[in-house]
């Protein structure tokens, strides 16, 4: 992980060695494809075709990563518009505790809380431990909640399903001290 | 008229200019390297070959004193130098011999660096006293399409603190594909008080929180460009945060701002900053309040509106009358934004388009009948992008109107391989007939004909930049079902300027040898999904002379093909090959036997079935600002 302080310790490296080795951090994080940003892997399951035709639900191809090669924020523009001119699709940002950026996905995607918690997991590559009625989520530091139309921040999961599509209004993913009061280890 | 092009972001640089070789100077740079976790860095031994170099013997590191004839012709050496702006020829300058090195080193004020990891910090201070503007250029371009790690580096937070340090009177920074935090912005406006210039393109990192600082502190702040960047809302009322009096300002763009504002606050500083000339909204500025900007705004000459759309339904009253307020515009010349568009506003901007000589309409999904009633008066446009949308008939009506037309591209509403595409060959034809004066094209679409792109060549003698994307790959010519090969190959004969290439569709090795035959002035080149065999690759690294930026992705070239352009690789500004059939041994030969290269191998490190293949490649040379 390229941090300040590396930089300068790798400018200083012995002048005669040929060496071969993972610099930095020992923290493995795989390679680029499946840490790519903001192109939507919701978008090959539930695309519409924008041209209005009648299709069958024909599978659609495999996206190939970077291709055609548009960068992601004029895709995500466009993307938006699609969808709001259609009235598809329902984007909530998702904003994690540490995390750089924000980033948006499509409630209407996904028919339940287990599939939503999936892709939140592999989106900022943590998991959220097992969710519990009364308790809340125990086994990690991290709690997904979620803010509704008042106002209110919610843990996700405490309501029926479509209840929470139609309330929420964004969603966070909170760590640590922040998520008591929240039900959670009660 | 390069002033209107600036106003979009720029993909190319201008100058030609022979590589600044800094390893004349007194210490040798080890190599420096990106670091990532999942990168594999082939770090190779680092002494200099000073004796490459083209500086005169009396460059050899040691500084012997010298009679003084020398102190007078620097004394002079200064006075002339610091009239030559262009950094091509300052570049030449400093290699005559190490006196002008050195009196150009002290008069240089703008440094241009164009791959950030080509040097360090440290080296630019020592040897550039004076800078009062810096312009910095991270991550390669193929970033941009999610093939590099996000966290891979480009980070602008080392050139900040040192330069923080060395140049206190710094007045303009202008980044590219860097990785910028809150606190490296914090750290800009705290540490130079003269500070005027903040240009961040496709940038990301930072937040309205870092914005609203640089607006705060700068109090001399002329021009804040936020172009294409990934902004975080932090929630932050930053239009808030300039200072009440009267400002600076010449340009502020925060289209890319994903986050609402306080119109009332921008409102506030449109009225006290007599000097803006350009200004770009972002969508969460309502037609409504476009309206009242413009009316207390005419100076305009560059306007990014926000979203040409209503937020309720019409209300009963009288709408505001927005083509007064474009007619009150008179001076507008630059038209952008239209994101979320309600067509039916669109003629609003009627008064304003016999004016204009740029227009961006890529955000704005038109179709060609809400298209051509504009296009029709904008007789001097110059610069013109769009989406797909206005289909083949709108390309003919802007070849019809736009004969001063300069700069097109055209991005695809529907970016997938396998959409429907509204635009073909017959747009282009219809084009390269019409616009004869043009100089760059992008052009995405789903269909092209050879026959098509040979006409573009023969008719458009004055193109520079040729950036064809047919979307399905290795989709031939669809009339006569041959590879593209013709069509790009009469490209580059015929365009005796073309400075800059990207190719696609069905290309056999053909289409190569004509780039490495005819291709001399080609400085960079993109090729995906392309060729079939190293000899390809090897036509253009031999036949190539002036390439500097070469980025390959997904085509069958090898080791031997690499091999072949070792010649070459110290005279280039990057070379990135990802998903070709590479493999590390021969990725550790050339670190070995190419001291000061850098050779990043990116990824794949988890297969250990194929632990020999080189997923990414990406290679600079170490100690050339180019």
């Amino acid at each position: 992980m390229e941090k300040v302080g590396d930089y300068d310790e790798l400018v200083n490296l012995k002048a005669t060695e040929l060496r071969l080795g993972l610099p930095g951090t020992e923290e493995t994080i795989s390679c680029g494809k499946s840490n790519k940003r903001a192109l939507p892997d919701d978008d090959t399951e539930k695309e519409i075709e924008s041209t209005g035709k009648t299709e069958t639900a024909s599978p659609p191809k495999a996206q190939i990563v970077g291709w055609p090669p548009v960068r992601s924020y004029r895709r995500n523009s466009i993307q938006t518009k699609k969808n709001e001119s259609e009235g598809q699709g329902n984007y909530v940002k998702v904003s994690m505790d540490g995390a750089p950026y924000l980033r948006k996905i499509d409630l209407t995607v996904y028919k339940k809380y287990p599939e939503l918690m999936k892709s939140l997991e592999n989106m900022f590559k943590f998991s959220v431990g097992e969710y519990f009625e009364r308790e809340g989520y125990k086994g990690s530091d991290f709690v997904p909640t979620y803010e509704d139309k008042d106002g209110d921040w919610m843990l996700i999961g405490d309501v029926p399903w479509e209840m929470f599509v139609s309330s929420c209004k964004r969603l966070r993913i909170m760590k640590g001290s922040e998520v008591k009061g929240l039900g959670c280890g009660v | 008229m390069t002033q209107d092009r600036s106003e979009m972001s720029e993909d190319d640089d201008d100058q030609r200019s022979p590589p600044l070789d800094l390893r004349s100077a007194a210490i040798a740079e080890p190599c420096s390297s990106s670091s990532s976790s999942s990168s594999l860095v082939v770090v190779a031994d680092s002494t200099p070959n000073k004796s490459r170099n083209c500086i005169s013997s009396s460059s050899s590191g040691t500084l012997t004193s010298q009679p003084f004839p020398d102190h007078v012709l620097e004394n002079v050496l200064e006075n002339v130098l610091q009239f030559l702006d262009s950094r091509c020829d300052r570049n030449a300058a400093s290699l005559v011999c190490k006196s002008w090195w050195r009196v150009e080193a002290s008069t240089r004020s703008e440094v241009f660096i164009g791959n950030c990891y080509a040097l360090s910090p440290a080296r630019l201070t020592q040897r550039f006293k004076r800078v009062s503007s810096l312009v910095l250029k991270g991550k390669p371009r193929f970033a941009d399409f999610n093939l590099m790690p996000p966290d891979w580096g480009a980070n602008f937070a080392p050139w900040v603190s040192t330069m923080a340090k060395s140049y206190p009177w710094l007045e303009k920074v202008d980044l590219k594909r860097m990785f910028v935090t809150d606190d490296d912005l914090a750290l800009l406006a705290e540490s130079f008080p003269g500070f005027k210039e903040l240009i961040l393109v496709c940038c990301e990192g930072f937040g309205t929180s870092g914005i609203a600082i640089v607006a705060n502190k700068c109090r001399k702040l002329k021009v804040l460009d936020l172009i294409e960047s990934e902004v975080t809302d932090d929630e932050v009322d930053w239009i808030s945060c300039f200072p009440e009096d009267v400002t600076c300002l010449e340009s502020l763009a925060f289209d890319c701002v994903e986050a609402p504002i306080n119109f009332k606050a921008l409102e506030g500083l449109v009225a006290r900053s007599p000097f803006l000339k350009k200004l770009r909204l972002n969508r969460f500025v309502s037609l409504v309040e476009l309206h009242r900007l413009l009316l207390g705004a005419p100076q305009l000459t560059s306007l990014g509106t926000g979203s040409f759309s209503h937020d309720e339904e019409p209300q009963s009253e009288q709408e505001p009358d927005y083509a007064a307020a474009f007619r009150a515009c008179k001076s507008v010349v630059c038209l952008s934004g239209f994101r979320e568009l309600m067509p039916e506003y669109l003629p609003a901007i009627y008064p304003v388009c016999a004016n204009l000589t740029s227009l961006n309409f890529s955000y704005a999904n038109i179709s060609p009948d809400m298209f051509k009633p504009i296009i029709q008066n904008c007789h001097k446009l110059q610069v013109f992008w769009a989406l797909d949308s206005i289909c083949d008939e709108g390309l003919q009506a802007v070849a019809e109107t736009c004969k001063e037309l300069r700069e097109l591209r055209i991005f695809p509403f529907d970016p997938r391989e396998d959409s429907e595409g509204p635009v073909s060959e017959v747009g282009l034809q219809a084009i390269s007939e019409g616009c004869r004066k043009l100089e760059s094209i992008l052009y995405f679409c789903q269909r092209m004909t050879n026959a098509a792109v040979i006409a573009m060549s023969e008719n458009c003698t004055e193109l520079t930049v040729f950036r064809l994307c047919i979307m399905g790959r290795h989709r031939p010519d669809h009339v006569t079902g041959k590879p593209m090969d013709e069509g790009f190959g009469a490209i580059v004969k015929n365009c005796k300027k073309l400075t800059r290439l990207a190719v696609s569709g069905l290309l056999t090795d053909q289409a190569f040898r004509y780039m490495g035959e005819y291709g001399k002035l080609v400085r960079t080149l993109s090729v995906a999904f392309a060729g079939d065999s190293d000899m390809a690759l090897r036509h253009v690294l031999e036949g190539c002379p002036r390439l500097q930026k070469l980025e390959i992705r997904d085509s069958p070239f090898g080791d031997a093909a690499l091999r072949s352009g070792m010649h070459r690789y110290y005279n280039m500004r990057f070379v990135w090959m990802s998903a070709c059939s590479l493999s590390r041994g021969c990725c550790k030969d050339i670190a070995s036997e190419m001291p000061n290269l850098v050779v990043e191998v990116i990824g794949s490190d988890d297969d250990d079935e194929n632990r020999d293949y080189v997923e990414t490649l990406y290679m600079w040379n170490n100690g050339c600002m180019f």
